[in-house]
């Protein structure tokens, strides 16, 4: 069963827009091939005031899709065409209090679909340029499709280097397996562009993949912290991701630490990336393993006032 | 009715039998012992398991005791024959399999395929889930080292004929295994006058508990173990034996020919109860699988136009469980294998939603899941962007990504 929160709940069990707009001006219809969900999105635009005045929404889904479309919904009516643009697939999930890692892509389906009526409405074309697979790291949200891109694109080789480019597999690292089945598929299709005389034939760039090395400090002991020694533990942990996070062309600072909850912020090319609530959420597999407890990593902009 | 619902995911797993947990019991505190020890402690274990032993044995109509090899479950079991085949026919690549295994088995067939130069010839079912005979003879050959082909489908209840794809594999001269998790306790069976060699049962599955299962393997066949160390299951099987869920099997396992009729009699006739009544008050379903041949405790239908875990969910608010083949319940994207071999179309193998009954089902049960259904179905169907006005529309034509 899945770890729905009660907000998903609430907008699955009791949606809030459903069924046909007949005056709709703007219609969005989008589907997911590869889970094969598809979501309908009407909305009624006023032309004078380019405002969202109604929306409504059909989905064909899981209980995260039927709840995305309907979180939409609520999001975008009263704002402008132009306001609406600006909502993401991450604020679907935000407003729901999340979704679990495998269900992001239900969210990505609402904003598309929003997307692909704003452009029906502006009478312009929408091409749809996504992909997804199969979801390979959890902690990151990393799914196959991404990895592929991500070896294809930069000619990528070994498992370190994938974990360096997608941050795929640099958390828990129980997806190895995975990420070198992806890996070796890709490098069967495109071997030949990687040097092929270095390694005997029907092997290209195989026997370059190789399992991290272990790392060298022991597991964390159990006895309990002072709170300078977890604060440490917290500020080394970050450290060891920021290498992979500045390769995106981005970085992490820790801003504040109050009890359960750690503030971060997420710097460079990583502020406004489609990929950040995916990266807070490796942070926080990284922190909670790192501490051997439960703790929640937010953005600094959710600081309390004066503290 | 139990306090936590009306409990119709009977092929993911049953409740343990309160007769059963009642003979484990004293394993845990009283006789604690290790059977393989010299003391009395260890000799009073021992007894239990050979009692176990022989009542898996009468469950399978084995003809020798010794031929019961304990495991930890199905999946075990699974891979247990499959390696032991392969090691003990070193020359033997091939392996034969169908489209619609249980992952156990197809999981590791892929892995021998990839990593360890296998060739695989997995054969294919119709659109009632049926085994495509004619490809099946086709791939048996001498290179073929064995054979491993589900008795009862989990999903949809479809029953394979067991014996003559055995007789067929033996006559190639193939190992025989069977995945028959599904089927044991449900099907009466006699391996002592049977052509299969090797059969995985899983005690979860028949009231037992989780973690317990068997491996049955037929006197004189050649047998590599899997797991090696310690001589428990005469070295076939070493690990100290799990002695509370061994006669846990073992008690579940003489329940469950006790109550053999009763599951293809009363349990059979709750389940077409159920399917006649859905198939009558929803329009746009069908039953999937091939409904003359299969288990009596099974029902699978396609709900169109609507998806498996939205069911799911409102199934459980009623306080009803069932189980789902469609891809947001498992955490794969892709909807359930055994729907896509059988060519169900996308939108309805995505509301494809099964009912496993079992012996303690009862009428009243039936009833009130008769009476929740249709109001499920309208309520997601008018959600969907598929469905309007009572009628599917094929006016809807989404931008797939």
């Amino acid at each position: 069963m899945w770890n729905y929160t009660d907000k998903v709940k609430e907008h699955f069990f009791n949606p809030k827009n459903a069924g046909a707009l007949d005056e709709a001006n703007a219609v969005g219809e989008v589907g997911s091939i590869t889970c094969g969900d598809a979501l309908k999105l009407m909305m009624k635009v006023n032309p004078d005031t380019q405002v969202i005045e109604e929306a409504k929404f059909q989905t064909f889904g899981c209980g995260s899709a039927i709840a995305s479309s309907s979180a939409l919904t609520e999001m975008i009516i009263g704002k402008t065409v132009d306001e609406a643009l600006v909502v993401t697939n991450r604020d679907i999930a935000e407003y729901l209090g999340g979704l679990p890692p495998e269900k992001m892509h239900c969210s990505v389906m609402g904003a598309e679909a929003l997307r692909a009526a704003i452009a029906n409405y502006k009478g312009e074309a929408w091409v749809d340029d996504h992909e997804e697979g199969e979801l390979v790291c959890k902690c990151f949200g990393i799914d196959a499709a991404m990895i592929e891109r991500a070896v294809t694109v930069n000619s990528l080789t070994t498992l370190e280097e994938v974990t360096h480019y997608t941050k795929a597999g640099g958390s828990c690292q129980t997806c190895h397996e995975k990420i070198e089945e992806v890996l070796e598929a890709v490098l069967a299709k495109t071997g030949a562009l990687d040097k092929p005389k270095a390694h005997p034939p029907g092997t290209v760039g195989l026997d370059a993949i190789k399992p991290l090395a272990p790392k060298a400090e022991a597991p964390a002991a159990p006895a309990k912290l002072t709170n300078v020694q977890r604060m440490q533990k917290i500020m080394v942990a970050i450290e060891e991701l920021r290498p992979q996070i500045q390769r995106d062309g981005g970085d992490v600072e820790l801003v504040d630490i109050d009890g359960k909850d750690i503030y971060v912020r997420l710097t460079g090319a990583c502020s406004g990336c489609s990929q950040s609530a995916g990266t807070m959420m490796g942070v926080q597999a990284k922190l909670v393993e790192a501490l051997g407890e439960f703790v929640r990593v937010k953005p600094a902009s959710l600081l309390p006032a004066g503290a | 009715m139990t306090e936590q619902g009306i409990y119709l995911d009977n092929n993911a797993t049953t409740r343990v039998d309160p007769e059963v947990l009642a003979e484990m019991l004293p394993l845990f505190t009283e006789h604690f012992g290790n059977p393989s020890s010299m003391h009395g402690f260890g000799a009073a274990v021992g007894g239990k398991i050979e009692w176990a032993r022989k009542q898996v044995q009468a469950l399978l109509g084995a003809a020798h005791d010794s031929e019961i090899v304990f495991t930890s479950g199905g999946t075990e079991s699974d891979n247990t024959a499959i390696l032991s085949a392969l090691e003990a026919y070193p020359k033997k690549r091939s392996i034969v399999t169908s489209v619609v295994e249980h992952p156990a088995v197809l999981a590791l067939c892929d892995y021998l395929e990839k990593k360890r130069g296998y060739t695989v010839h997995r054969i294919g079912v119709d659109g009632q889930g049926n085994l495509d005979m004619g490809a099946y003879k086709a791939a048996l050959g001498p290179d073929v080292a064995i054979v491993s082909i589900m008795w009862a489908n989990n999903e949809t209840g479809t029953i394979f004929p067991i014996e003559e794809l055995a007789t067929l594999a033996k006559a190639a001269g193939a190992v025989f295994h069977t995945d028959a998790v599904q089927a044991v306790g449900k099907i009466p069976m006699k391996l002592a006058d049977s052509a299969v060699d090797m059969l995985s049962l899983s005690g979860h599955k028949l009231h037992a508990p989780k973690g317990i299962g068997a491996l049955y393997v037929k006197r004189g066949l050649r047998f590599r173990p899997m797991l090696r160390g310690g001589h428990q299951e005469r070295s076939r099987r070493a690990g100290t034996e799990n002695a509370p869920g061994i006669v846990g099997l073992g008690a579940a396992a003489q329940l469950a020919l006790l109550h053999m009729n009763d599951e293809n009699t009363r349990v059979k006739a709750l389940r077409d109860r159920l399917e006649k009544a859905i198939l009558a008050a929803v329009p746009a379903c069908f039953v999937t699988g091939n409904p003359a041949n299969r288990l009596p405790n099974t029902c699978n239908i396609a709900f169109e136009y609507i998806e498996g875990e939205a069911i799911l969910l409102l199934l459980n608010e009623a306080g009803i469980a069932a189980s789902s083949g469609s891809a947001c319940t498992s955490g794969s994207l892709e909807p359930s294998h055994v729907m896509r071999a059988m060519g169900v179309p996308y939108t309805a193998a995505h509301g494809a939603t099964r009912f496993s009954l079992s012996r303690e089902t009862t009428e009243a049960e039936i009833d009130h899941v008769i009476a929740v259904v249709p109001g499920i179905i309208a309520k997601l169907r008018s959600l969907s962007p598929y469905w309007s006005q009572g009628g599917a529309t094929k006016e809807f034509a989404p931008v797939y990504s």
